[in-house]
């Protein structure tokens, strides 16, 4: 039974991993950039949940609303500011140094208003606990809403990108930026759109992250953003169903890590997974294999 | 072609010219008794993260790839050459720091090679990633690592309990807890480490500026500016990417070895990685590709928050925006153009001051 305890656990957190790694594959394939801040949203995100709760007294409905909204529009002005003066610049290096320098100032900033302790997170989702087996395995609320929101997100965002006309623009725009502008489609707009959508996907992963380990520092969303970008190459860059199952494939080898070998030593796991991936099909399990030409 | 070379040649000799200035200086300020304590702490930390930023130089700079792991390498360097220095107390202590030096060297030069084979013949940004991965299981591996030396030779496990040392055996490396006591190994040579680190520079800035201008160092640079142009006329990317990587990860590893010797506690925790970025800080600052701009911009950036001790909170918070700014204001094309019309403007009325 605490196999399969385990193998919970593991979904439930590989599906946080999954929302993230959606996020990160989306900017990349169509921006084909690392957005190293990707994660640090996740943090503001859940800052702005606990702060408009436990100061505003707000409800928790609205607080994830507008937590949603503070992300959506905070990776807009990322993006504005920081990465699209850069997009046509001769060097990848320099928009992904750029990156990380955001992702250190979003850090440094809830450092200085929020302060270096780990706050303990307000419990948002209030859905009973199940128990199955005779009481044998009890599944948490939170799990079930976790798992039901990644397999929401999930077919709502297959079904925007294959079926909405912005959707298509952001496949144009992944496969081919400038015919894509050719045949009269809005790259920036596009673009824009893009880390919209997965900044705002962030403020919920925020959200689900801080209900399944509920303390918050500002370095919460860094180890995350960092597994879920391990998610999204394992899966394939680029591609929103590889992200799904290569969060979840990470997930449940990261609570089974844990578990059977050491707690200390499972990040460890997870990183080698990225060398291993990367060793012998470098494209992922979903990507494509794209040629170079000259 | 002569005059050029002889640029080059001059270039480097102001690079050595600048180190030994310095640490002239230095000498003269210490021996008149003009350096306080905390200014005498921080030179051998200058130094270590002065061949630190030089050598990740060689990598962002030439050879066009960012690593993210630089404190993982001086994380290897550092803990290889600490058990090297306890387990081989027997030694002289000289000839025992030149080879605790070139244990680290080769330990972090062997762990580059490592990461870099799976990961150079890719495109795109897997380095960054990859590296940092590295610094992450780096640090997790040695955290539950304990080793511990008595007469049978060197024991392996991961927990205090589980080393079964003999009596009289000692413990070296106590997982989380680290390493102590590496600097008291050396006590006749501690006081000049601080030579000993500016020697240490002297020769990472030998090897990456001879590197720079020798034929590898023209396909490094070739496989950075344009890949497929340098694939076909037959330069093998993955080779000269590999090498630059190596050898930076080698002189990380020599930047770990002083850093471990000089403290009395060597543990895992500081070499996270907000270290990999304090030095990419330190290389962007300076200039990507200017070897000189590291060196002074190590030791400015360095000396600085440590002098002013109440900046030290907005330190960070300055560094990343000063970070996301030198990116936006050196590459940017609109940043560019700009700065090229404000700079024809400059000769522009220079010109015409000249002609009237």
């Amino acid at each position: 039974m605490s196999f399969i305890s385990y193998l919970k656990d593991g979904i439930s957190l590989g599906s946080i991993y999954a929302i993230i790694a959606l996020g990160y594959t989306m900017v990349y394939g169509i921006a084909k950039m690392l957005n190293f801040a990707h994660g640090d949203v996740i943090m503001v995100g859940a800052y702005v949940i606990l702060t408009c709760i436990t100061r505003g007294g707000m409800s928790p409905v609205l607080a994830v609303i507008l937590s949603v909204v503070v992300c959506t529009v905070l990776g807009v002005v990322i993006e504005k500011v920081a990465y699209s003066p850069l997009r046509k610049a001769s060097s990848n290096l320099a928009v992904l140094i750029t990156a990380i320098g955001v992702s250190y100032l979003l850090q440094n900033l809830a450092l200085l208003i929020f302060g270096a302790d780990a706050k303990s997170f307000v419990s948002v989702v209030k859905v009973p606990s199940v128990s199955l087996f005779g009481g044998q395995l009890m599944i948490k609320g939170i799990t079930i809403v976790t798992i039901l929101a990644c397999i929401v997100i999930m077919v709502g965002l297959s079904f925007f990108v294959k079926k909405t006309k912005p959707g298509r623009a952001m496949q144009a725009v992944s496969e081919d930026r400038d015919a894509a502008q050719l045949m009269g489609v809005n790259v920036n707009a596009t673009i824009s759109l893009t880390f919209a959508i997965g900044s705002g996907l962030a403020a919920i992963a925020g959200l689900l992250l801080c209900q399944t380990y509920p303390t918050l520092t500002p370095y919460t969303g860094a180890m995350p953003g960092i597994k879920a970008f391990v998610a999204a190459v394992f899966g394939g860059i680029g591609s929103i169903p590889g992200a799904m199952v290569g969060g979840i494939l990470l997930g449940i080898l990261e609570i089974f890590g844990k578990a059977y070998i050491s707690s200390q030593v499972a990040d460890a796991i997870v990183f080698a997974v990225l060398i291993v991936v990367l060793l012998v099909k470098p494209t992922g399990l979903f990507g494509k294999n794209i040629q170079e030409k000259v | 072609m002569k005059k050029v070379k002889n640029k080059t040649t001059q270039n480097n000799m102001i690079n050595y010219g600048i180190v030994i200035l310095l640490f002239v200086i230095v000498q003269v300020l210490s021996s008149t008794g003009n350096l306080s304590r905390l200014l005498t702490g921080l030179l051998v930390p200058i130094c270590v993260y002065t061949i630190a930023a030089v050598s990740l130089n060689l990598v962002v700079g030439f050879s066009g790839e960012l690593s993210l792991g630089h404190a993982g390498f001086m994380c290897v360097g550092a803990f290889s050459s600490a058990l090297f220095s306890h387990a081989m107390s027997d030694i002289p202590q000289i000839p025992r720091f030149i080879l605790a030096i070139l244990v680290g060297a080769a330990v972090a030069a062997v762990f580059g090679l490592i990461i870099g084979i799976p990961v150079l013949r890719l495109r795109g940004d897997y380095l960054a990633i990859v590296t940092l991965a590295f610094g992450e299981i780096i640090k997790n591996l040695i955290n539950v690592l304990y080793i511990g030396v008595d007469d049978h030779g060197l024991h392996v496990a991961t927990s205090s309990a589980g080393l079964h040392l003999e009596a009289g055996g000692k413990q070296i490396l106590k997982g989380a807890l680290g390493i102590s006591g590496t600097g008291a190994l050396y006590k006749d040579i501690k006081s000049s480490f601080f030579i000993i680190g500016v020697i240490l520079l002297l020769i990472t800035l030998f090897i990456v500026q001879n590197l720079v201008h020798s034929r590898s160092g023209r396909a490094i640079m070739s496989t950075r500016d344009n890949r497929i142009a340098a694939e076909s006329v037959g330069i093998n990317i993955t080779k000269y990417k590999l090498l630059a990587f190596t050898i930076s990860a080698a002189l990380a590893g020599v930047a770990g070895v002083l850093y471990a010797h000089n403290l009395s506690l060597l543990k895992v925790s500081v070499f996270d990685y907000n270290m990999s970025i304090l030095v990419l800080v330190y290389v962007v600052l300076g200039g990507i590709g200017n070897i000189r701009g590291s060196i002074i911009a190590t030791i400015i950036l360095y000396a600085l928050p440590e002098l002013l001790r109440g900046f030290a909170n907005y330190r960070m918070l300055i560094y990343a925006i000063v970070l996301i700014a030198m990116m936006l204001f050196n590459w940017a094309p609109a940043a560019r153009n700009w700065r090229a019309r404000v700079m024809e403007k400059v000769r522009g009325s220079k010109n015409k001051r000249e002609v009237a």
